[in-house]
């Protein structure tokens, strides 16, 4: 730190969020802070508990170039940036807190692009609402209704992708995974198996379980898996209970995403005692 | 064979493998060679061997374009299809052709198992013309008399070795030489040099010259020694970039022929600077052809004792360098997907920060660096940094080497001192009626002929090497829509941006070009692309609208002129839809189209 820096306490471990000046510890990231704070930074592939992933881009902040740490002599710069000053884009999830940050996230030309990469997930995978047993449930589709999506937008890809209902609790449909990894990372992370991965390359990558046959029904998952409840959407379901909460008492009919996505929070180890 | 034969078989080709080379692209490449593809079995015998999930197996085969899950045939085509050195560059359709010849439909395997053939991303042999790739040997110089030969050698099952011996032939094809292109260096000079300096002096002077990255990002190569070699860690690694796919460039090619004592000497020198004990060559696997001659080269370094344990009798200073070799993707020219790729995962580039320099390979401290780079650090440890800086600008210190391709009389190897102008260059490849250049391939930048006096670096028009000239005579948006697909395909599929919206811009891009785009199309594609290059993940999906963005502001009469006159158009093709009942019914009559 330099001297400077301990003239200014202000700036010494907060960053601002739209004009709001928020303290975060090190080793935080822009979310964790802005979480903590109660500020809501849209998000599909983050969970706090899991390791920040930064693939899903819903959480694209723009960071003012200029650091207030290299010029804070100029006042100005305390003073909300102005619109058009020169900032870089950046994934909250992953990119570190540092000390003077000034961030843009809650704008509306944001939340344009957000809605436009929501739109991308919708009409790269096949996502039928009406006949998703997650309707209501689901992030993504609470994420489209957060932000004024209205259609996809874009031509449908209509990728053709493999159901795997051999397992006999849990259901795997490819056709609504929006290769978030959080099931990969809850598998490995919390759960301590290793039950998913991410195959294939660009417009083919594709959600593959790691068992001799490839199939669910030959992997170690388990119901009472983390992994088996993080799908943010309809791809990974517990079989029998689709429909105990009736449409329109459901998590989204209740609360607005960023309500949700404020609360949710993994503890590093979920797993029963008596395990 | 029965399945215990098979299993037996497998196990034994894995443990060979293995043995040579704990690398994952090692094993698998060794399996796809024997077996022609790597089977579901095949890919649970190297998990257990290697002690790996099967879906990392799994995901790595299926990630990397050489690698296949279903057989290829005997002899493996593969097309390049870049605009410079692709099936297309002479005009003609080189590849429908052979598969008219021997009938077979491009990505598949013919039902005798004889022949398959496919087309591939940029083979880096665009001074030869249209080149293609059997069983990984690259055929240059195309035309329709060798397309025949072809078929008929591939009929006659003549082997690889029985080809006419001429059509193998790569030449280096350097037209201009600059600092590092005119000699390669005596095995052992700088390493000399550098043990006389000391580490501290080797790394200043690095600093000094104002050596960056010749990749294209730039960063200052001393700098980036320096975090490196003050980064705590187990050990230190130094990682030699040679993935070079941007298309349109080749000069890693003639460097790795022709200067592969300079090149690991500077990695080398980089290793004492930093303490590394280890280091790697990633060879893209479209160059696999000169793995013999770099182990070669590498063979006689370690006799000489320039490397292996207390190199030069320095006692302590040891290291070795080992060559991995890609399997046909783009995206490990990326630093740090390449470093995932070493480390036998599928290519996506991580997070950061932590950067290569503190948290690389295993997560040490890791040095990569170009294979230009390395040269020019040996280079610049033998003749010092002022020799260097005297070249080129303030900001972009020395030389670059250019690899020069398209519509031009000489296309070739061109060392340049930074500052030099398009126009320069253009000249003296003899260029005469250019219209535009992409410099710094597909995701550099696409200019006109009022920017020819722009002139090559960092702070004006930065390049990894890549120069492709368009002629009056070409049709800009086809080299668009070239590009586009080029990185639909190459995309690695982390994000979201770069994901769909690749895919979306080839999409929209093939639209237009079949003459169904409208204004609408436009200002989609101009939303889109900047909305691509501004927020996914990595340099990828970050540049790979350029060509769209910059052929939007540069030549808007190629779109223009293509766009149907009405406010929308919609993106299903009715007429095409029906191509496949077509083929099924064998109709082609006008009652089997609409409009």
């Amino acid at each position: 730190m330099s001297a400077d820096t301990k003239q200014n306490p202000i700036t010494q471990n907060t960053i601002t969020i739209d004009g709001q000046e928020i303290p975060f510890q090190a080793g935080q990231t822009i979310m964790d802070a802005a979480l903590a704070a109660g500020v809501y930074i849209p998000h599909l592939c983050h969970r706090q508990g899991l390791t920040p992933h930064g693939s899903c881009k819903l959480c694209v902040v723009d960071i003012a170039s200029r650091s207030v740490s290299s010029h804070n002599s100029d006042r100005r710069l305390q003073a909300k940036f102005p619109a058009d000053a020169d900032s870089r884009s950046a994934s909250a999830c992953t990119m570190p807190a540092v000390a003077g940050q000034q961030i843009s996230n809650n704008t509306p030309a944001l939340n344009e692009v957000r809605k436009t990469i929501t739109q991308m997930l919708f009409i790269e995978g096949n996502h039928i609402c009406p006949s998703c047993e997650k309707s209501g449930d689901c992030t993504l589709q609470a994420m489209a209704y957060h932000l004024g999506m209205l259609d996809g937008h874009f031509p449908q890809f209509f990728q053709r992708r493999e159901v795997d209902a051999s397992h006999p609790t849990i259901m795997l449909d490819r056709d609504r995974c929006i290769l978030c990894e959080l099931c990969v990372r809850a598998s490995r992370e919390v759960d301590g198996k290793n039950v998913f991965a991410i195959a294939g390359r660009g417009i083919n990558a594709h959600l593959i379980v790691n068992s001799a046959s490839g199939k669910l029904v030959d992997s170690d998952l388990e119901t009472s898996d983390l992994a088996a409840h993080i799908c943010p959407v309809g791809a990974i379901l517990i079989k029998e209970h689709g429909y105990e909460v009736p449409i329109g008492q459901r998590t989204f009919d209740l609360h607005q995403v960023s309500e949700i996505g404020l609360e949710k929070t993994i503890l590093t180890k979920v797993r029963q005692p008596d395990e | 064979m029965d399945s215990a034969n098979t299993t037996g078989l497998l196990r034994s080709v894995i443990a060979e493998a293995y043995a040579e080379s704990p690398h994952l692209l090692y094993v698998l490449y060794a399996l796809q060679q024997q077996f022609l593809h790597i089977s579901e079995e095949a890919v649970r015998e190297v998990a257990a061997h290697l002690d790996l999930p099967s879906s990392q197996v799994d995901a790595v085969v299926e990630f990397y374009s050489f690698f296949h899950k279903t057989p290829r045939g005997r002899y493996d085509i593969l097309f390049s299809n870049c605009t410079s050195c692709g099936y297309m560059a002479g005009g003609v359709d080189l590849m429908a052709m052979l598969g008219r010849r021997l009938d077979i439909v491009a990505g598949n395997t013919r039902g005798d198992g004889l022949v398959s053939m496919d087309q591939t991303s940029c083979i880096g042999m665009c001074d030869h013309g249209a080149a293609l790739l059997v069983n990984g040997m690259p055929i240059t110089s195309l035309d329709d008399t060798m397309i025949d030969r072809i078929a008929a050698l591939v009929e006659a099952e003549t082997p690889l070795e029985d080809w006419p011996a001429g059509w193998f032939q790569v030449d280096d094809n350097i037209r201009v030489s600059g600092l590092l292109l005119k000699d390669d260096l005596l095995a052992g000079i700088c390493l000399r040099a550098m043990l006389a300096h000391g580490a501290a002096d080797t790394l200043s002077e690095i600093i000094q010259s104002g050596l960056r990255g010749r990749g294209g990002a730039g960063f200052s190569t001393g700098m980036k020694w320096q975090f490196c070699r003050e980064a705590q860690g187990a050990a230190h690694y130094v990682v030699c970039n040679a993935d070079e796919g941007e298309p349109g460039t080749f000069k890693d090619r003639v460097l790795l022929h022709s200067h592969a004592d300079s090149l690991f000497e500077g990695m080398t020198v980089c290793a004492f600077a930093v303490g590394a004990k280890q280091g790697y060559l990633y060879l893209r696997g479209e160059y696999r052809y000169l793995l013999p001659h770099l182990q070669s080269v590498l063979a006689r370094r370690r006799e000489l004792g320039l490397l292996g344990v207390d190199i030069l009798g320095q006692p302590g200073f040891s290291f070795d360098i080992g060559i991995v070799v890609g399997a046909g993707a783009y995206i490990c020219g990326e630093e740090s997907a390449l470093i995932e790729s070493l480390e036998g995962k599928r290519g996506i580039p991580r997070v950061r920060p932590p950067f290569p320099v503190t948290h690389g390979y295993l997560g040490q401290p890791t040095v990569v660096n170009n294979v230009e780079t390395f040269i020019a650090a040996a280079h610049i440890v033998l003749r010092g940094s002022a020799w260097f800086r005297v070249v080129g600008t303030e900001k972009s210190a020395g030389s670059k080497i250019l690899s020069i391709s398209g519509d031009c009389a000489a296309p070739g190897i061109y060392e340049y001192p930074f500052g030099v102008t398009i126009r320069q260059v253009l000249d003296d490849c003899g260029a005469k009626d250019a219209q535009a250049v992409q410099v710094g391939g597909p995701s550099g930048t696409l200019i006109d002929s009022a920017e020819f006096d722009r002139r090559l670096g960092f702070d004006d028009l930065s390049t990894g090497g890549s120069l492709m000239v368009f002629s009056q005579a070409r049709d800009l948006l086809a080299v668009i829509v070239n590009f586009a697909h080029f990185f639909a395909h190459e995309s690695c599929g982390f994000c979201t941006p770069c994901r769909v919206g690749t895919t979306l811009l080839k999409n929209g891009l093939d639209k237009i070009a079949g003459g169904h785009g409208t204004r609408y199309d436009l200002d989609e594609m101009q939303h889109l692309a900047a909305l691509v290059k501004c927020r996914s993940h990595c340099g990828l999906g970050q540049t790979a609208a350029n060509p769209i963005l910059d052929g939007l502001q540069r030549f808007p009469q190629a779109f223009e002129q293509r766009l149907v006159h009405r406010d929308f158009e919609p993106h299903f093709d009715l007429d095409a839809a029906l191509e496949e009942a077509r083929q099924i019914s064998h109709r082609d009559d006008a009652a089997a189209h609409i409009e």
